[in-house]
């Protein structure tokens, strides 16, 4: 690499409260890589799909007002969250691409002395790693390859689809045949395997008032995943990680069986590879135990 | 010089079904030569033509246009009339596999019976409504902006791609699902049309409704019209909201409560938000999920709770820029 790899770090909500492993090992990941994460502690909530029902305009300035805070730091933005990563870009699309909805924005910014450029990229730390730090670099680092795990990719919608948005900062992802997960699997060692639902729904956005729901497509995953013998998941998306974690009994429930898999996040999975100790990943954290490690 | 036409080898799984003969579906494979020309339609037809004369498959204007030859390469949607093998071996390779939209619905091969698509589509309406005067004195005026905001939901052409590929529908039979919902959002947004409290009411009906997409955006990547579906539900949900449509309840309040949390803290508080979504009464059956996460240290104490720097300036963000009403 020719310079130091420097982001802009939203770290949306969920990583600083119900799963603070997500945080821990991101920030521990990226101290041993070298990479700089000046985290936006001025950032507010992308309003996670949910806020966007209610008030469009809102859900604009807010999160033009956190690409601000990217922008001042002269830094490309980097999300933990699919669902920020979607939220945050589809702003960006939005008001790049029409000068008078980004004029609006500004006036309301302009009360609070912020001004929204578009100068920012913003980027999920999963392509953060592979287009930028780069696979090549990554293995080199591999100091505990993990060996003899199946490992089972679970993609997360709002990485991925629609791919007319974010195909320019995820590396040109097929969303009908995701890989990058696959290859960062296989950089760290461990075996991908393959199953239908890797590039599903979790359900996750309904899980307040579609329950049923939104468990049985998280159940159809986990079981997909356990019937392609993996012996532990890996998400980018803190999101899905809940549901498939937290939620796991019911999830597997939903679809009449027993369930007991483990759900790595993603900066987990590359900081055991990099010979992290386990607590400073917060595998502590988790609902069902990662006992392997 | 003659352009030369560039060819591939393929292999190509076409799904075959038929009630009178098979007890089961099975898949039969033809090797094929294609070119950049051909697409999906035309290797159905020359399977038909040149090697099994009982192949069935619905096809009709070859334009896109009519919504008939919708069906799945690879498990991604597609109209056969309009998509390009070689984009197709870009995304797949060299072994494409021809999946009717929906197996559990299949007459014939690759022709299913469409009548729940359908029957969610005459739901919402799918015409305006309007008490339109036989001889009116002058013209019924929709401006350009007007037409704009309907423009890519009037594109749909009831292909049923979007439909078939949206989970919800897959375990809630009950659930409308994205091109009626489209197909709703077409005349709520019309302002020659008189049923648009009509139409929210019942699309905002909840198990069956809006609130129950899990925003997946499989309906806006499938859409070979580029409807964007999901982007029509969305404006749906605003909407009930703006014309006051929207009742109290957990949906609504989730939506809602993010305000209020942003307004408050910045970030969100989480377990605040389930609160205020689900009530007191409603918080009971997620007890035991709350205590699984507090014993892994899932949930911070109420004065650990993550505040965002600048929060007078969110507050007033909020205040300035807040354009909905609950």
């Amino acid at each position: 690499m020719a310079k130091k790899l420097r982001y802009a770090l939203y770290t949306g909500c969920t990583a600083k409260e119900s799963t603070p492993e997500l945080l821990k090992s991101t920030l521990a990941v990226a101290e041993k890589l070298g990479i700089e994460l000046d985290i936006i502690e001025e950032a507010s909530c992308c309003g996670a799909s949910h806020l966007q029902d209610f008030d469009d305009h809102l859900s604009l300035v807010l999160n033009a007002r956190n690409l601000c805070y990217a922008e001042s730091r002269e830094a490309p933005m980097v999300t933990l969250c699919n669902t920020c990563q979607l939220n945050v870009s589809m702003t960006k699309n939005r008001l790049d691409f029409d000068n008078k909805l980004k004029d609006r924005v500004n006036q309301d910014l302009s009360e609070v002395g912020l001004e929204y450029k578009g100068v920012s990229d913003v980027k999920h730390f999963l392509y953060a790693i592979l287009e930028d730090y780069g696979l090549e670099n990554l293995k080199k680092k591999i100091v505990k390859p993990l060996k003899n795990f199946n490992v089972a990719p679970f993609y997360g919608c709002h990485n991925i689809r629609p791919s007319s948005l974010h195909g320019k900062n995820n590396g040109g992802e097929n969303p009908y045949v995701p890989n990058s997960l696959d290859q960062l699997i296989e950089a760290c060692g461990g075996k991908p395997v393959d199953y239908e639902e890797k590039n599903k729904c979790c359900g996750f956005h309904a899980d307040l008032q579609a329950p049923e729901t939104a468990n049985k497509l998280s159940g159809n995953a986990l079981t997909g995943a356990v019937d392609a013998d993996a012996d532990f998941m890996v998400t980018p998306c803190p999101l899905c990680h809940l549901n498939l974690d937290v939620k796991q009994k019911k999830a597997g429930e939903a679809v009449g069986r027993e369930v007991n898999i483990p759900v790595l996040h993603l900066p987990q999975v590359i900081g055991l590879a990099l010979g992290i100790e386990p607590e400073k990943l917060g595998l502590n954290h988790h609902v069902v135990k990662a006992v392997y490690f | 010089m003659e352009k030369s036409i560039q060819t591939k080898n393929i292999t190509v799984k076409v799904f075959r079904f038929n009630g009178d003969t098979d007890v089961l579906p099975y898949y039969k494979e033809y090797k094929l030569e294609v070119s950049q020309e051909d697409v999906v339609l035309d290797v159905l037809n020359r399977i038909k033509w040149e090697h099994s004369g009982s192949l069935s498959y619905r096809r009709s204007c070859r334009h896109g246009i009519c919504g008939s030859c919708a069906v799945k390469v690879n498990n991604k949607g597609v109209l056969a009339c309009k998509e390009r093998v070689f984009d197709l071996i870009d995304l797949f390779g060299d072994e494409l596999v021809i999946d009717p939209l929906n197996k559990q619905r299949v007459i014939k091969d690759l022709v299913i019976d469409k009548k729940d698509f359908w029957d969610k589509y005459d739901a919402v309406q799918p015409y305006l409504v309007a008490d339109v005067e036989e001889e009116p004195e002058k013209e019924n005026l929709v401006t350009p902006d007007e037409v704009e905001k309907i423009a890519d939901a009037d594109y749909c052409i009831q292909c049923g791609a979007c439909y078939y590929s949206c989970p919800v529908i897959e375990v809630n039979p009950e659930f409308i699902g994205p091109a009626a919902f489209a197909k709703a959002y077409r005349f709520t947004s019309d302002n020659r049309d008189d049923a648009k409290i009509e139409r929210l009411e019942t699309v905002s009906q909840m198990g069956s409704g809006v609130w129950d997409c899990v925003k997946c955006f499989e309906c806006a990547q499938v859409c070979p019209k580029d409807v964007n579906p999901i982007d029509k539900i969305t404006r749906l949900h605003q909407q009930t909201f703006q014309e006051g449509v929207a009742e109290s309840n957990v949906a609504t309040r989730h939506a809602v409560g993010f305000k209020h949390s942003i307004e408050q803290h910045g970030f969100l508080d989480e377990g605040g938000l389930v609160f205020y979504s689900e009530g007191p009464l409603g918080m009971v059956q997620h007890i035991p999920e709350a205590v699984n996460m507090f014993k892994n240290g899932k949930i911070p104490m109420p004065w650990n709770l993550p505040k965002s720097k600048n929060l007078e300036e969110i507050k007033k963000i909020v205040k300035i820029s807040s354009t909905a009403k609950f």
